[in-house]
């Protein structure tokens, strides 16, 4: 246990892909930094911590713990509530951690549905037995136990309290790196887990240097299907680009290389479903004057609960399917 | 996992059976004007329905629907004026495109068709707004009630939630 007098520093990684660890390690030479005013004290996906490493800590002893992922089991919720025990302060990183994410697009289905695709349906599968997972397993040394399968995945603030939020699939480093300079300096905002940080209130498009024409959307393309005119806003041109509904600190990154936003800073300010927030931008841009032609141009939208909600199901008004 | 119930504890336990809430969100130079003109010619239609007067269907963010549903509506009415007649003259064009997107959504979240309607209602047609309500309390009532909330708290869903059912039974 480390009694330097460094900060403290900790990550841990929940239902999560895995890239918000990594795009810690974005900041680059940054890194250098961090490490001379700070010991990293938990990160399981860079060094050898276990659990109980850090229940053997006292209470308040990580000064800053970043948590990605959502919260899809009972271990991620096990480790939650000691990393809030164990942390002065605890924030969300990533848009599965705030919002729920990608994971979360998982609250459209029960879970049967889920363990029937995943372990018996798929065409890869090869079970013939048809075994499902078990939670305990009994053997000589006594019973093995996994973690329970939650029917619903949570945002980190569903679980415990959080103290800040750093949405983005991931975080974009420079955020990253200013959010970090804050926690070095000392410099946090008043704790809130309403408020975002490494982010701003506005929208994707208040950062987005593409051309706005003022042209209604005459019909809806897919990025796939069709290369979009340079300089000239995605949205107009009928890709479904999330970026009006979307908080922006990302620099607008994805429509600069002729990706549509796909929403991953969840929703503005204080709009609290990024989409329904979505639908109605959407809905005042079509070129339409009579209700079929609006119906022929919205029966367009492929997926459109997975696109409007793709990483913020979880912090939506419904949070999933019935 | 429990199953989902679709009695509510508190409707289950006292003699009052449950009735759909409705909630209508109502123009106010066509719709509203609409339904008053129903009351004033006496027309009948069940209490249903709580109705919320905004200044044009334009201003009917489809967030205010979600967030109905969320705290517990059976059903969700949106009316404005018919296209041509928006007293703003285009909001209803808006509310034209936003509703059927709304409604695509709310289907893939399991909502049924029935329990959102969107309909244009003129100042002139206290008729059919009655009519209107009389139809949707009915199919409601025929779907049952929804409880959203209901269905959020079983899931263990908002802070402070009490996850030892799912350790159990998971």
């Amino acid at each position: 246990m480390t009694t330097n007098g460094k900060l403290k520093i900790g990550m841990y990684w929940a239902a999560s892909c895995g890239g918000c660890d990594i795009s810690l390690l974005e900041i680059g030479p940054h890194l250098l930094e961090l490490i001379a005013a700070a010991d990293v004290v938990f990160w399981p996906c860079a060094a050898d911590f276990k659990y109980k490493d850090v229940a053997a800590y006292p209470d308040g002893f990580i000064d800053v713990c970043f948590f990605n992922g959502g919260v899809r089991n009972s271990e991620q919720e096990q480790v939650a509530r000691l990393l809030r025990a164990k942390s002065k302060t605890l924030a969300a990183y990533g848009a599965c951690a705030c919002d729920g994410g990608i994971p979360a697009l998982a609250n459209l289905r029960t879970v049967d549905e889920i363990f029937a695709s995943s372990y018996l349906d798929n065409p890869s599968i090869d079970n013939p037995g048809r075994v499902l997972p078990q939670t305990t397993f009994a053997t000589e040394l006594g019973d093995l136990e996994i973690p329970r399968f939650y029917p619903h995945v949570l945002r980190l603030a569903d679980v415990v309290e959080v103290d800040y939020q750093l949405p983005g699939c991931p975080p974009q480093a420079d955020r990253v790196w200013e959010a970090l300079q804050a926690v070095v300096a000392g410099a946090l905002p008043a704790r809130n887990s309403a408020v975002k940080v490494a982010c701003t209130d506005k929208s994707v498009c208040d950062e987005c240097l593409r051309e706005k024409r003022l042209e209604k959307i005459a019909a809806f393309k897919r990025p796939h299907l069709a290369i979009p005119e340079a300089g000239w806003c995605l949205l107009e041109q009928g890709f479904v680009c999330n970026g009006a509904a979307t908080r922006s600190g990302c620099g607008a990154k994805c429509p600069s290389v002729n990706l549509p936003c796909r929403g991953c800073y969840g929703a503005t300010g204080d709009v609290a479903d990024q989409g329904a927030a979505f639908i109605g931008a959407l809905g005042s841009l079509l070129e339409a004057e009579t209700e079929d032609r609006a119906r022929e141009l919205i029966d367009q939208v492929v997926d459109p609960v997975g696109t409007f909600y793709r990483f913020t199901l979880a912090s939506s008004d419904l949070k999933g399917r019935r | 996992m429990a199953q989902a119930t679709h009695v509510q504890p508190d409707a289950a336990a006292t003699a009052a059976p449950w009735q759909p809430r409705i909630v209508a969100f109502l123009c106010y130079w066509c719709s509203y004007t609409g339904a008053d003109n129903a009351g004033t010619a006496r027309l009948k239609y069940p209490p249903n329905v709580d109705i919320v007067r905004v200044m044009c269907s334009g201003r009917i963010d489809p967030a205010l629907v979600t967030e109905a549903f969320a705290r517990g509506a059976d059903g969700v009415m949106v009316c404005g004026c018919h296209i041509g007649d928006c007293h703003y003259i285009s909001g209803n064009h808006k509310t034209m495109a936003r509703m059927p997107l709304l409604r695509r959504t709310l289907a893939g979240l399991g909502l049924e068709d029935g329990r959102f309607v969107h309909e244009w209602v003129s100042a002139a047609e206290g008729e059919k707004f009655a009519k209107l309500v009389r139809q949707v309390v009915e199919q409601v009532r025929a779907l049952g009630p929804l409880d959203w909330p209901g269905r959020l708290r079983e899931r263990g869903v908002g802070h402070g939630m009490d996850l030892e059912r799912w350790r159990e039974h998971a």
